[in-house]
This record gives C-alpha cells, structure tokens and sequence, in this order.
C-alpha cells in the first residue's frame, strides 16, 4: 500500500541566487547580513554595497543552526566563502544567536535600510510583515528610523497566522493571495481576530459549504483590517512600502491598500540596473539587505575594521 | 414549579431541568457546530430522562455566548447575570466569580442579592481561556484531561514569555526540547493563563469571597495557578460548569415568580371592582 505523503501547506520554497555580474574577488568590501527571524532566516551577501549573494530559508529550533543553513545555502553556488566577509551583521529575532556576526543591528533599523536601498529614497513607511510580529516604520530618506510601532504579542496580522490558515484550509500558503480573488462577491471578513478562534470560525463557513476561495477573501481581509489598526496609529506616508513574507500576498496588500486609500510600492527594484538585469527581488530580504549595508558604513566610517584583514 | 435554564457556550451546552429548587435533571453536551441542534437533542433527552414532556416546563431561560441558539427559550439572559444569579444562591458570600470557559473568561463582581457590580470579559483572545490550555495539551502531547494531575506535580515551572496561543504552542515546543519535564511545562502553562484571569479580575477588583466557575474551574491545576497569582483562596462549586445553567434556571423561576406575583396584585385590584 502506497504510504500517503503529507502535505504541508504552510511549507513555502526556500530560494537563494548568486549576481553574475560580480566578481567577488574583485571587490573591496564584503559584508554580511543575516536575519534570523521566527519563521524565516535570509543571509544576504553585499560586495561594495550592490547585492552579491542571498539565501532564504526556514528558521529552524536553533537559531545558530538557522543562520549557518542560511548563510551556506546563499553561498551554496558560489566559490566565496564565510571567512572571505570581511563584517556580518546579525538582525532579527535570533539576532543574538548570530555566530558568524560581528555586531547586531535591531530589525528596525535594517528593514528601514533595507527598504530604502530595495525601493528607493522615496519611500517613507515600512511595513514589516513577519513571521511572529509586524511593524510599522516610518524613516527619512536615506532610511534612519523616525518612529515605529509594531505587535509582537499575538499572532493574528503575522506570516504565522497564514501559515495556520492555509494548513487549515489545506492550500499552499503561496496560492492563497492569487485564489482569494477568484469569487463572484467578497465576503464579510472573518470576525474573530484571534488565530485560534478564526480557526473555529473558518471551520464553521467550510462546514456551512462556503468556497474555499471566499473564505480565503475573507481571511486575508481580516489580515489587512488587522494591520490598518497598526498603520493608524503610525500614520501612514507615501511611498509606502511592505517586507516580509506577507508582502507576497496579493490578498492581503490589494485589501490593505483598499482600506489605506493608498497604492503600495510595487515589488521592483528602485535601481533600473537591477531591474534591467533581471535580478530576483525579495521583499523578505529588507532586513539582511540592511544589515549588510549597515556593515558597509561602519568600515568605511571606520567605526568598525574587518573580521579577516590585518 | 419546573423550569429549564440553558447554557449554550462555546464548546459544550449545559441544562439543568428543576423544581422548585430541586434537580430533576442535568447533563452537558459537546455544543458542536450545530448548536441549535445539540441544544434540542440535549434537552429531549433530558427531558425524557425526567419523565416530563415540554409542555411541564413552565419557562425556559438560556444564557452564553451561543444562548440564541436555544431556539425553544421563552427568555435570555447574559451569561454575567447567570452567573450573578448563581452565586447568590449557591455562595451568597462570593462577591468576585472567575468564569472561564472554552472561548470566554469573565470576572464579575456580585453582590449577595445577584446583581452585577461590575464586570471585565475578553472574548477576543484564545490565550486566558480554555482553548489555551487545550492548544498547549496538544503541542505537549498530555491528554488534557491530565494537565491537573501532572501540573500539581510540580514545584517550580519556567515562566511562559508568549501571550498568545498560537506562540505559546512554539513555546512549549521548545520547552520540550529544552528538555524541561512535562509537569513543569503544564505548570507553566496553567501558570500562564492563570496570568491573564488575574489582570482581567483586577480591572474589576478582586474581593473575598472568590468563586472559581466555568470548565476551566475543573482544572485543579488551574485553580492551583489562580490562587497563587491572585493571592487568595478560591471556592471551587461542586458543579462549576453548570453555574451559567443553574443561574438561568434560577432566572427562570425568578420570572415565573414575578409573573405570578403581577398576575395576583392585578387580581387584588380587580377584585374589589367586580365586588361593586
């Protein structure tokens, strides 16, 4: 008897890409960012400033462990090694458990930096949207944190949250964005706004026979009302930017940006190199993005010197 | 005189069938998704199980969350005052009740003739009710039914960092790898919910005496947790889960008392006009 495999819908691809336009070895200044996060781990390798390397991975129940697989997994393609950075920071959750990191920078200040480096000086608030928390950030244009709030206590408005729902729903966390606009009319959205209890909720409307994709409108509609009560309270500015893993998710950024009355920054570099290169663009990488950057300016301002030369 | 009060929460329905004071009949039932239904079949059985048919029940009064459900009521009430009306009756020197169920938890403040004082409920966040404890069972594969029992084994328990459960259930996974013993975790756990019901009982004050009722009163090693954070002893009633039922039962008789005493001073005051 064939064993079934278990499907598991919360398990997003891990990717990671090497630049073919650079020479490693020619570079002045390497550096490092890696941003170990409660559900997703990025290293993101710079050479003098201009993205070089990046993996993006799964944390797992080791922090250490999580930023190995995700600094060797970006360098998996490329003959640099570790001892080749000249200075790794470490961000996130798991910042502290970082061990090839020289310093540790708060994901604030990197997804700030991250995103004006991603989307350019234009943009004036950030949304991060992570595993187990969220963030609102307002920052200037050259990406200095101006204030910020965020929600790190509950689940409901965090990646977690639609991990659980589409293990629930049973479809892959990537198609629910795309799926949730394939109705006739959108639905109320889910009222509970805990995870557990919109669990109930959901199993109630699947019980009751409602389309799958509805509920999925429904869901995600929720998800942006949640985080509409954040941006609130910020106070929102143009250009307005999302990162993380939520950023993906067509369902919930169209009904955020309904709700906000405001369009979100596309998902493209704001360097037209990149975009003429066709280099990949992560919105989950802002924060190792801005970590190697802040690396970058410690040694250039000499404020820090590098791990290997002399 | 017989009366009915329903409890229909969020996870299980209570009915108590009496008269005049005394318990013909109770049972409780998984309230399910179908809750009108579990509801009626629930209270046919009861019924039957009384030898009465409905016709012999003068009023039936529901309460909880999902009280509307009891399609066949003649009244509703909320589930505060149930329990308001309960305590009176059952400890009339309770004056903070502590209802956790399986969705809600509330702290009320009563006084001994049944009347709210005040009240704080959260029905908003799974982490400071029974869900939690269930949720936290599971990511520590104990029945939980065995969360009292392994709980009150424990002496010392880590301090639980996540608020909510769907974190919390991470948490214990890491607990467990940190190899902290299961008792201890359970602790933690009961710990950690007992937390949430305190903050909510302070914002309403927490005067003695204190009643511990709903499900989640059931849980020894909860009401261990409670005490210790509140700082004081807490009643556990012999049926905690079937306060909200009795309360409405109570209720019911309550306005089949006051019906009658409306109907007998009408009388009073027609009779003497007929007489002239």
């Amino acid at each position: 008897m064939a064993e079934e495999k278990k499907v598991e819908y919360w398990r997003w691809p891990e990717t990671n890409w090497i630049n073919p336009d650079i020479d490693w070895k020619k570079g002045q200044l390497i550096t490092a960012g890696v941003d170990v996060g409660s559900v997703s781990t990025q290293a993101v390798v710079m050479v003098d400033g201009e993205l070089y390397a990046y993996g993006n991975t799964r944390t797992g129940s080791d922090s250490p462990d999580s930023a190995w697989r995700g600094m060797n997994f970006a360098l998996e393609k490329s003959d640099m090694k570790v001892d080749n950075i000249d200075y790794t920071i470490g961000t996130g959750y798991g910042r502290v458990n970082v061990p090839m990191a020289q310093k540790t920078i708060t994901e604030i200040s990197c997804h700030a930096r991250g995103a004006n480096f991603m989307y350019g000086p234009e943009a004036r608030t950030v949304m991060d949207m992570g595993g187990q928390d969220c963030k609102a950030i307002s920052f200037d244009d050259r990406g200095k944190v101006l204030s910020f709030l965020m929600n790190d206590k509950c689940a409901a408005g965090t990646g977690r949250g639609m991990e659980v729902f589409a293990n629930l729903i049973q479809v892959p966390v990537w198609e629910i964005g795309a799926r949730s606009f394939q109705i006739e009319k959108e639905p109320p959205m889910i009222s509970s706004t805990c995870v557990v209890f919109a669990k109930s909720e959901v199993v109630s409307l699947l019980e009751e026979g409602k389309p799958e994709n509805e509920i999925m409108a429904a869901y995600t509609s929720a998800m942006a009302h949640r985080i509409m009560e954040l941006l609130n309270r910020l106070g929102v500015k143009e250009k307005f930017v999302i990162t993380g893993g939520i950023a993906k998710n067509e369902g919930v950024v169209k009904r955020l940006e309904k709700e906000l009355g405001m369009k979100t920054a596309e998902l493209k570099w704001a360097n037209p190199r990149y975009i003429e290169r066709g280099y990949p663009f992560d919105p989950q990488l802002a924060g190792g993005i801005g970590a190697a950057l802040f690396g970058n300016a410690l040694i250039k301002m000499g404020k820090a010197k590098s791990a290997h030369k002399a | 005189m017989i009366v009915a009060g329903i409890d229909v929460g969020g996870k299980n329905v209570h009915i108590v069938i009496m008269d005049d004071g005394k318990v013909l009949a109770k049972g409780m039932a998984a309230s399910g998704i179908k809750k009108a239904e579990s509801t009626t079949d629930l209270y046919n059985d009861l019924l039957k199980q009384a030898g009465l048919t409905r016709d012999k029940v003068q009023t039936v009064v529901a309460t909880g969350s999902s009280g509307s459900r009891a399609t066949f009521a003649n009244g509703f009430i909320p589930d505060v005052a149930a329990d308001a009306r309960a305590m009176a009756k059952m400890y009339p020197n309770v004056r903070t009740v502590i209802d956790v169920g399986a969705e809600e938890g509330r702290a009320i403040k009563v006084d001994p003739e049944g009347n709210i004082k005040d009240f704080a409920i959260n029905e908003k966040c799974a982490a400071g009710t029974g869900t939690f404890v269930e949720a936290m069972s599971r990511a520590l594969e104990v029945p939980v039914e065995d969360m009292a029992k392994i709980s009150l084994q424990s002496v010392q328990a880590p301090t639980m960092n996540a608020q909510c459960a769907v974190f919390g259930e991470s948490e214990v996974v890491s607990l467990i790898h940190q190899k902290i013993e299961k008792k201890d975790i359970a602790r933690a756990v009961h710990d950690a919910i007992a937390g949430r019901i305190g903050s909510l009982a302070r914002i309403v004050g927490v005067e003695k005496d204190v009643a511990a009722v709903g499900g989640m009163a059931l849980n020894a090693g909860f009401v261990d947790s409670l005490k210790r954070d509140l700082g004081v002893d807490v009643i556990v009633p012999a049926d905690p889960g079937f306060v909200g039922a009795y309360g409405a039962a109570y209720a019911a008789a309550a306005s089949v008392t006051a019906e009658q005493e409306v109907k007998k001073k009408v009388l009073e005051k027609a009779q003497p006009k007929e007489g002239k």
